[in-house]
C-alpha cells in the first residue's frame, strides 16, 4: 500500500498541504508506472515549417529563417519536449512544470500539444500564475529592484499589475493608466480614491518630473533621453530641446504628500493642476532649461516625431458661458504615444528579449537610430501585427513561444556554434541562447519543484518572496534610484544557493515534506532518482547519474532519505537547474 | 575521484580536504582559530601590489573639495585651506585630508562627456564608452586579472566590491566578477551545517551534473557557472575570510576611521590588501547632489570622507603598504560650475578633478588646471583612459597588454590611453 495513499482517508479538512498530496502522487505513480527512464528526453517537436495555422508564427518563422539563409547558418535541432515544456513554463508563468504538468505534456501524444498548451498557460486556470509573473518582471521594469519609500508604494504598484494582467488589459491602455494615472499611491483602509498605477509617477516627480520623462521614453518609447536633458547627445540625434519638450507633458502632475495627522508620509496622491508656466502666463505655459553655454531656453509640449500640442498650462474646465479651456497634457502624451509606431515597437522588442534572452537590440529599451536593430522587418511587421491585434499581449508571447527559433535545442551546432550574441555579434536565434533564471523565477520553482506551492500567491507571499530578494539588491546612490542585482552567477548567489535558510528548506527531510514524501514511496531507488530529475530539470538521469547517485546512497549506509537529500542538494545547485535553456 | 572540480589553480583534493578541516575547525572555540590565523600571518603578508578605488557614486562636486574658486561667482560657499603638499590648497571641510595630500595627486583636468550616471559608471571604471556589442572589464576585474598571479596563494576573490556593485567583469567573464559585500563586511550564507565529507560527496554528485551539461555545448554560461562554484568552494572553507571581520579591529582603530558605512569599508579594504587581494572598491554614493548641496557637503558628506580617507592613507603609510597600494578617487562626474535655482548643482563632465596616491604616482603634485569659474579645462585635458593607464602603470602592469574579447577581437588594456606624465617624473 502506498502511503500517499493511505493519508487520503485520514486528511483533514484542517490541513491544506496534505490535501492536496495524495492526488499528486498517486497522479505521478501512475505515469511512471507506464513511462520509460527516458521519457521527458525524446527528441521529437513539431516539423520545421509548422506554425499552427497562426500567420504571425508564420512570418516570424520565415524572417527568422531568412537570417540564416543571410548568414549562411544552420539551426540547431528542435529541443525535447521535456526543455520546451519547462522552458515554457518559465519564461510565460515564472516557474518550472511540475511533476504532473510535465509528465502530461510529454504523454500527450496530440500533434497540437504545443498550442495546447500554450493557450492552456495563457487561459482561466493559469490566471494567477500568469499576474505574479508579469507582476514580478514589471514591477522591477516601472519602479525598480529597492523601492520601497515614502513616494512609491510597492504594494500598491503590484496590485495594480496584478489586476491589469489577471484581466489581460490590452497595452495600450495599460500604457495609458500608467502614465495619466491619478490618486492615491498606496491602499489603505481611510483613503478614498486609490490607483496602484500612481505609483509609476510617483517617486518620478522631484525636480519637475525628470525621471518621469526618462523613465517614460525610456520604458514605452524605447528612446534613451535621460542624457539630453543636459545636452544634445553626442552619439544619436537626440536633443536637447527634444527632452524639455516631452518633460513639458508632466508640468502639471503633482505628487502631494498626504499626512493623515501624523508626521510621516502615509501616502502620495497624484493630481493634476493647473501649470502657469515659469513665467506665470497660463496661456502659454512655457518652461526653460539651460544651454551648456548657460543661456536659457524656452520649450513647449512637443512629442517626440515633432507633433505639438496646446501651449495652455490649464487643466480642462468648462467657463461659465460653456466655453471648454484647456488640456490634460498627460491624455495628449498617452495619446499621442498610443498612436506612435515607437510603442508596440518598444515592447514587441522588450517581449522577444525576454523570450528568447536578447532582444533585436541591446539593450532593449534603446531603439535609437544609432542602435539599429539585428531583424528590422521582423521588429517592424510584429508591432504593427500587435497593433492589428488591438495590443493584446497574449496574443503576443503566443506568437513568439510558437515560433520556431523558440522551439529550437539550446544546443550549438557545427553550423550555428558562431551565432553567439555574447561575443558581441547579432543574434541570429540559429539556438535557443542560455540565461539564468531571475532570481524569482528560481524562488517560485524551488517552490514548485518541492511541492510547497501552498506557500504561493497573494501580497502576503510577495511581501516574504522581497525579503528574501533584497539580500542581492545592491543600489547605486543616485537620484534615479538605479539598482543591480547579486544574483547573477557571482560567488553570493552560489553560496545561497549552497547554504541559504531557501536551500535548507527545499531540501529539508522533514515529516511529510517532499523529500519524505519521495523517500517513503513504493518506487524503486532508480524511479526515486528519476523523481528528483525530472521535478528539477524536466529530465531522466543518465546512466552515469543514476550509477553516482547509487555511489550516494552508498555512502549514506543505507540512509535513504539522506542520500536522496544529498541528490537534491545537488541537482538544484546545477548550472542546468538555474539555467534556463 | 582525484579532483572535486578543475580549479584553475590547481586545487587538488588533499588541498580541498585540508580547506574543510580548516573550516571545520571554526567551529572550535575561537581563540584557537585566532592563534591559526596569527601562525599564518607572515604568510599572508607578502609583499604585493593592489589598488584601492574610492568610487563616489552620483557624481561629486569636485570644485566644491579639491579644485575650489573663491570669489568666483560660480565658488560656492566653501574656503580653501592649505594642506601638508606645497602650494596645494582644498577644502576647508576637508582638514584631515589636508594633512595627508603630500602622500596624494590631484588631477584637476579632467574632462569628459559621459554625465548620464549609467553611462559615466561604465566609461569611468572601463575606459570605454558603452556599446551594445560588447561588454568591457571595470577596473577591478583588469587590475585582479592581471595581479592575481603574484597572489596566487590567494583563496578569496582578487576583486572585492564593498557597498556596491562595481561594473561586471564584461568579456573577462564571470570569475572576475566583483565580490560584493557590505561594509561590515558581511558575508552571507557562509554557514554549511553538513560535515566536510558530506559536503564533498555532494560535490562530486554536482559535478557529475555540471559536466553533463557543459559537455553538450549549449554556451559560455555553463561553464562560468562550474568556474563559480569552483571559487565559492575555495573561499567558503578558507581561513582567510577572517580578513572580512573588520569588527575585529580595534575599538580605536574602527574610530579613527570613523563609525560610518564608508569608514568601515575603508578599513575593511586596508584588511582585505594586507590578506593579499589586489583589488578592492569602496563605494560612497549620495552625491548627487541637484538641491541645497552645500550643508549637505558640509554637514555631512565631506566629514564622512574625510575621516575615512583620512584615516586610510595615513594608515597604509604607517604599515609601509602605500608604496605598494595605489589609492583612486573618483565619481563618473561632477557638478555644475553655476549653482541652480535650488542651491544645487547638475550633472557635469566637462572640467573636473580626481584623486590618486600611493603605488609608483609622484606624490604631493597638481595635474592640470580649470578656468577661473571652473567651466574649463585650460591645460591639456585627462580622459577616463588617461586616468586607467596611469593607475596601471603605477602598478606596474604593462600597457601592451591586449586582452582578446570573445569574439576574437583584440582590446588593448585601458582603452589605449596615454599615461598622465606628471603624475611619475
Amino acid at each position: 500500500m502506498i502511503s500517499g495513499l493511505m493519508w487520503t482517508g485520514k486528511t483533514s479538512p484542517r490541513e491544506p498541504a496534505a490535501r492536496v498530496w495524495p492526488l499528486r502522487l498517486a497522479g505521478w505513480l501512475t505515469l511512471l508506472g507506464g513511462m520509460t527512464v527516458t521519457a521527458g528526453v525524446q527528441a521529437a517537436g513539431p516539423a520545421e515549417d509548422e506554425h499552427f495555422g497562426v500567420p504571425q508564427v508564420k512570418f516570424i518563422n520565415d524572417q527568422i529563417a531568412a537570417g540564416w539563409v543571410d548568414g549562411g547558418l544552420k539551426p540547431s535541432d528542435q529541443a525535447t519536449d521535456g526543455e520546451w515544456c519547462r522552458r515554457v513554463y518559465l519564461d510565460v508563468v515564472g516557474r518550472i512544470p511540475t511533476l504532473v504538468e510535465l509528465k502530461a505534456f510529454v504523454a500527450d501524444p496530440s500533434s497540437t500539444k504545443r498550442p495546447d498548451l500554450v493557450d492552456h498557460l495563457l487561459g482561466e486556470d493559469f490566471v494567477d500564475d500568469y499576474a505574479r509573473h508579469w507582476t514580478d518582471v514589471w514591477t522591477t521594469v516601472l519602479i525598480g529592484r529597492d523601492v520601497e519609500n515614502e513616494m512609491v508604494s510597492r504594494a500598491g504598484m503590484r496590485q495594480y499589475l496584478r489586476r491589469s494582467f489577471s484581466k489581460n488589459i490590452p497595452y495600450d491602455r495599460f500604457v495609458e493608466e500608467l502614465v495619466t494615472a491619478t490618486g492615491a499611491n498606496a491602499n489603505r483602509k481611510n483613503v478614498d480614491g486609490f490607483n496602484g498605477a500612481a505609483n509609476f509617477l510617483s517617486g518620478k516627480m522631484e525636480e519637475n518630473g525628470i525621471q518621469a520623462t526618462a523613465k517614460t521614453a525610456q520604458i514605452f518609447l524605447g528612446l534613451q533621453v535621460q542624457c539630453t536633458q543636459c545636452h544634445n547627445h553626442p552619439f544619436n540625434k537626440g536633443k536637447q530641446n527634444q527632452f524639455w519638450e516631452l518633460n513639458a507633458f508632466f508640468r502639471q502632475v503633482r505628487a502631494l504628500r498626504r499626512f493623515d495627522g501624523t508626521r510621516d508620509i502615509q501616502w502620495i496622491e497624484l493630481v493634476d493642476e493647473d501649470f502657469a508656466g515659469e513665467s506665470g502666463n497660463a496661456e502659454e505655459a512655457e518652461l526653460y532649461y539651460e544651454l551648456r553655454n548657460g543661456l536659457m531656453k524656452v520649450a513647449y509640449p512637443v512629442f517626440v516625431d515633432g507633433t505639438e500640442i496646446s501651449r495652455t498650462g490649464y487643466v480642462p474646465r468648462t467657463l461659465e458661458g460653456g466655453e471648454k479651456i484647456g488640456a490634460h497634457r498627460r491624455q495628449e502624451l498617452a495619446d499621442l504615444m498610443k498612436a506612435s509606431p515607437l510603442m508596440p515597437k518598444a515592447i514587441v522588442n522588450r517581449m522577444w528579449g525576454h523570450f528568447l534572452g536578447y532582444g533585436f537590440t541591446r539593450p532593449v529599451d534603446d531603439l535609437g537610430d544609432h542602435n539599429p536593430p539585428s531583424h528590422p522587418e521582423l521588429l517592424d511587421g510584429l508591432a504593427e501585427r500587435f497593433r492589428e491585434q488591438s495590443f493584446d499581449l497574449k496574443e503576443l508571447i503566443r506568437w513568439i513561444v510558437l515560433s520556431r527559433p523558440y522551439s529550437l535545442s539550446s544546443k550549438a551546432s557545427k553550423g550555428n556554434q558562431r551565432d553567439d550574441p555574447s561575443l558581441g555579434e547579432k543574434p541570429k536565434f540559429t539556438h535557443f541562447y542560455l540565461r539564468q533564471m531571475r532570481a524569482e523565477d528560481l524562488y517560485e520553482s524551488l517552490l514548485t519543484a518541492t511541492e510547497a506551492d501552498e506557500a504561493r500567491g497573494g501580497e502576503e507571499a510577495a511581501k516574504k518572496k522581497d525579503e528574501w530578494l533584497s539580500q542581492f539588491i545592491i543600489a547605486f546612490g543616485t537620484d534615479e534610484g538605479d539598482d543591480s542585482t547579486t544574483f547573477n552567477g557571482s560567488i553570493p548567489q552560489v553560496l545561497m544557493m549552497f547554504n541559504g535558510d531557501l536551500i535548507k528548506q527545499a531540501t529539508n527531510t522533514g515529516k511529510g515534506g517532499f523529500l519524505d514524501r519521495v523517500a517513503k514511496s513504493d518506487m524503486k531507488n532508480p524511479a526515486k532518482i528519476t523523481t528528483l530529475y525530472q521535478s528539477a530539470l524536466a529530465r531522466s538521469p543518465s546512466a552515469k547519474e543514476i550509477s553516482a547517485a547509487n555511489d550516494m546512497l552508498a555512502a549514506r549506509k543505507g540512509d535513504a532519505i539522506g542520500a536522496l537529500q544529498d541528490i537534491w542538494w545537488a541537482i538544484l545547485n546545477s548550472n542546468e537547474f538555474i539555467i534556463n535553456h | 575521484m582525484s579532483s572535486i572540480f578543475d580549479l584553475p589553480t590547481g586545487m587538488n583534493r588533499r588541498h580541498f580536504m585540508s580547506h574543510l578541516a580548516g573550516a571545520a575547525a571554526m567551529a572550535a572555540p575561537a581563540t584557537a582559530f585566532t592563534n591559526t590565523l596569527l601562525a599564518n600571518a607572515t604568510d599572508l603578508k607578502k609583499r604585493h601590489k593592489a589598488a584601492i578605488l574610492l568610487w563616489m557614486g552620483g557624481g561629486p562636486s569636485t570644485m566644491d573639495i579639491w579644485d575650489l574658486k573663491p570669489g568666483a561667482p560660480t565658488g560656492g560657499q566653501f574656503k580653501q585651506i592649505s594642506t601638508s603638499a606645497d602650494g596645494i590648497a582644498i577644502c576647508e571641510h576637508m582638514p584631515l585630508m589636508a594633512k595627508q595630500m603630500h602622500h596624494m595627486s590631484i588631477v584637476r583636468s579632467m574632462s569628459t562627456r559621459e554625465a548620464d550616471h549609467t553611462r559615466g559608471r561604465y566609461y569611468m571604471h572601463t575606459g570605454y564608452v558603452p556599446n551594445p556589442n560588447v561588454e568591457h572589464p571595470g577596473y577591478g576585474s583588469v587590475i585582479a586579472h592581471e595581479l592575481a598571479e603574484q597572489v596566487s596563494d590567494l583563496e578569496i576573490p582578487p576583486f572585492v566590491s564593498v557597498g556596491s556593485g562595481s561594473v561586471g567583469p564584461g568579456f573577462l567573464g564571470m570569475t572576475w566578477a566583483p565580490f560584493v559585500v557590505d561594509s561590515n563586511g558581511n558575508v552571507r550564507n557562509l554557514d554549511m551545517g553538513i560535515d566536510p565529507t558530506r559536503l564533498d560527496q555532494r560535490l562530486r554528485m554536482l559535478e557529475t551534473i555540471e559536466n553533463k551539461f557543459i559537455g553538450e555545448k549549449r554556451g559560455g554560461s555553463a561553464e562560468d557557472h562550474k568556474k563559480v562554484i569552483d571559487k565559492t568552494v575555495k573561499l567558503m572553507t578558507s581561513k582567510q575570510m577572517e580578513a572580512f571581520k573588520v569588527m575585529k579591529e580595534p575599538k580605536d582603530v574602527q574610530e579613527k576611521y570613523g563609525t560610518t558605512g564608508f569608514g568601515r569599508g575603508c578599513l575593511l579594504a586596508r584588511r582585505l590588501v594586507e590578506a593579499g587581494v589586489p583589488f578592492v572598491e569602496v563605494d560612497l554614493g549620495g552625491w548627487d547632489m541637484h538641491a541645497d548641496i552645500f550643508p549637505t557637503l558640509a554637514d555631512r558628506k565631506l566629514p564622512e570622507l574625510d575621516k575615512a580617507m583620512g584615516a586610510l592613507v595615513s594608515d597604509l603609510a604607517d604599515r609601509g603598504m602605500l608604496d605598494d597600494t595605489a589609492i583612486i578617487w573618483m565619481g563618473e562626474f561632477s557638478r555644475t560650475p553655476n549653482i541652480n535655482g535650488g542651491g544645487g548643482r547638475d550633472h557635469w563632465a566637462r572640467s573636473w578633478s580626481m584623486v590618486v596616491g600611493g603605488a609608483g604616482f609622484k606624490r604631493g603634485v597638481v595635474v592640470g588646471e580649470t578656468s577661473s569659474d571652473g567651466k574649463e579645462v585650460v591645460t591639456e585635458p585627462y580622459s577616463s583612459q588617461d586616468v586607467m593607464a596611469s593607475v596601471l602603470k603605477s602598478l606596474g602592469i604593462s600597457l601592451e597588454t591586449t586582452f582578446t574579447a570573445k569574439n576574437g577581437r583584440p582590446m588593448k588594456i585601458a582603452n589605449s590611453g596615454k599615461v598622465i606624465k606628471e603624475l611619475f617624473t
